[in-house]
């Protein structure tokens, strides 16, 4: 038997027709939305609703829809990814509210996740941390060594594995009231350092990524501990330690 | 070493923020033990024969520059990152709810450690630039019973003990603010004790300011033990020791450090306000 019923809400959502305009916060009234839906659907049935009143619908990030892609990125009612834990926005349903709330949409807010529009914002910054050292160097020309031939201890496997569940959808840096994104970091060089094939550029990886990270103009971490509480793969407090650890190695050496 | 921004990175940042802190929570542990020595009934000569040795010690001279460097490092460090954590984010939230995921204290330990630098500025010009510069540092004495009549000695170095009478005759003056000279000859005798328990009593028993005095003491202390509940545990982060073997050990030790700390500092203010007979 369904427990589903619908609900009438108001929603404040942040409104920016582009990068350099200036944005504020609008109030909608949605009626007849139903509990089993979810947050991105209710949102799809506002876009319609704007639409049917020939207005500019509100633009916002997903692709997935399953909570694996890392695209969907919205703080509600004060909390990344909204009032649930362990999960992405996608998989946020509107059980969670009730009839008559007033509800909070707002983009990521950081220096280096500017907004594009309403509430999509540019999270490069990420890419291009990636890019500064979140691979390793394999030689792929005909000679590839099958993966399993180098042993690797189960310990250490699960842990670079729960790091490498990291989606990038940067709630970290969303929730942080540094805007520090540090946990993502973390979990991007924990995940190789503690392989043996990420071991060979471990030192370089951490100094080059931080660098980055630097030059994006992310915070500087105050071990809050936010960022672990709403990260939706229970990224944890672990790897920015590791990643501390693994900077300081490298620059004494 | 320059590969990495040693000075100027994020993470060396925070290495040397962890690293201050923790020598500073070192410092709190030896100062602490010395102030509850003014808890100890008829302890004013063993106070400043502390306080004589707190100041004239090499080795802890050598500890002192350190305190002060660390003091000011710490600052200016943890000020320049406050200012780049809220560069960070130029356009706030509507609406946010962070203690739905972090400690308060956490939060908030630029406020907090600001309201420490003030507390400290503060009681070093009350106490530490009296020791060291006040040209009108008062000398301990001690009041013996001379054939039933009370009379006032100077206590000195070498243990001995020279009358006031003397002194209040110009006898003996005083140079230098603890040397005792022959006044016909003027060759130093003895030295005496600079009398920091009769001043710190002084100070929180002051008629008209004792308990704002006291009170704002309490305060500080309060704030120093929200600064070390996030602290003490968060530095051992920043150095990148997280284990889930020892951090929860960490974490309780942290705690009890900051609760205990404070408040056997805040007690003594209190003890001597309210209940210590001048
Ligand atoms: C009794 C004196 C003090 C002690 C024992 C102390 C201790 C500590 C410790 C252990 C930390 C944690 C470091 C870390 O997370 O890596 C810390 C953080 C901090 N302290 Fe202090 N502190 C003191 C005074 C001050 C003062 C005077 C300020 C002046 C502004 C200050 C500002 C800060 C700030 C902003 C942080 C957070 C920085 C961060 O986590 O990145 N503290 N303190
Ligand atoms: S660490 Fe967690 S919150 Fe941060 S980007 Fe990765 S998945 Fe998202
Ligand atoms: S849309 Fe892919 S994780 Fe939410």
């Amino acid at each position: 038997m369904s427990t589903a019923k619908n609900i009438n809400i108001n929603l404040k959502i942040w409104r920016q027709k582009g990068p350099n305009a200036k944005g504020s916060m609008e109030t909608y009234k949605l009626d007849n939305v139903s509990t089993a839906s979810s947050f991105l659907e209710m949102l799809d049935q506002l876009n319609e609703q704007l639409i049917n009143e020939r207005k500019e619908p509100i633009a916002f990030d997903h692709d997935c829809r399953e909570g694996i892609c890392g695209m969907c990125s919205l703080y509600i009612n004060g909390r990344a990814h909204g009032p649930d834990t362990g999960i992405t926005t996608c998989q946020l349903h509107m059980r969670m509210f009730k009839d008559g709330d007033t509800i909070y949409v707002e983009p990521w807010r950081s220096k280096a996740f500017p907004v594009i529009k309403d509430l999509v914002v540019d999270r490069s910054a990420f890419d291009r941390i990636q890019q500064a050292g979140g691979f390793v160097s394999v030689n792929t020309s005909g000679n590839t060594i099958d993966a399993n031939a180098t042993p690797v201890p189960k310990a250490d496997a699960d842990k670079s594995f729960e790091a490498a569940a990291c989606i990038g959808c940067g709630a970290c840096v969303a929730t942080c009231k540094n805007g520090s994104a540090m946990l993502f970091v973390g979990a991007k060089v924990s995940q190789y350092a503690l392989l043996p094939q990420g071991k060979v550029e471990a030192a370089q990886r951490v100094l080059n990524m931080v660098r980055q990270m630097d030059e994006e103009g992310f915070g500087n971490c105050t071990n809050t501990g936010a960022c672990e509480i709403e990260c939706p793969k229970g990224i944890s407090l672990e790897n920015i330690a590791r990643m501390n650890r693994e900077y300081l190695k490298a620059s004494l050496t | 070493m320059a590969k990495s921004a040693f000075l100027k990175s994020s993470l060396a940042k925070k290495y040397w923020m962890a690293l201050t802190g923790l020598f500073l929570c070192l410092f709190l542990m030896g100062h602490l033990a010395g102030n509850l020595q003014l808890l100890v009934p008829n302890n004013a000569l063993n106070f400043n024969k502390y306080a004589l040795f707190m100041t004239t010690n090499p080795a802890v001279k050598i500890l002192s520059y350190l305190t002060y460097i660390s003091i000011i490092f710490h600052a200016i460090d943890g000020i320049m990152l406050t200012i780049q954590n809220k560069a960070a984010r130029p356009v706030g939230y509507a609406k946010s709810n962070p203690s739905a995921n972090s400690p308060w204290a956490s939060r908030n330990m630029a406020v907090l450690g600001t309201i420490i630098l003030v507390f400290i500025v503060t009681h070093m010009v009350q106490f530490w630039s009296r020791m060291h510069f006040d040209q009108n540092m008062p000398l301990q004495t001690i009041a013996i019973n001379m054939q039933g009549m009370p009379q006032e000695f100077y206590v000195t170095t070498d243990g001995g003990y020279l009358p006031k009478m003397q002194v209040d005759q110009k006898m003996i003056i005083i140079k230098d603010r603890t040397d005792f000279y022959d006044a016909a000859a003027n060759v130093k005798i003895k030295e005496g004790y600079k009398d920091l328990y009769k001043i710190t009593v002084a100070f929180f028993q002051d008629a008209k300011y004792g308990l704002i005095y006291t009170l704002l003491y309490v305060v500080a202390m309060i704030v120093m033990g929200f600064h070390l509940l996030h602290g003490f545990s968060s530095a051992f982060q920043s150095l990148g020791l997280n284990h889930s073997k020892y951090t929860p050990a960490i974490k309780t030790l942290g705690k009890g450090f900051a609760i205990l700390v404070s408040l056997l500092f805040a007690v003594i203010p209190v003890y001597i306000h309210f209940f210590l007979k001048a």
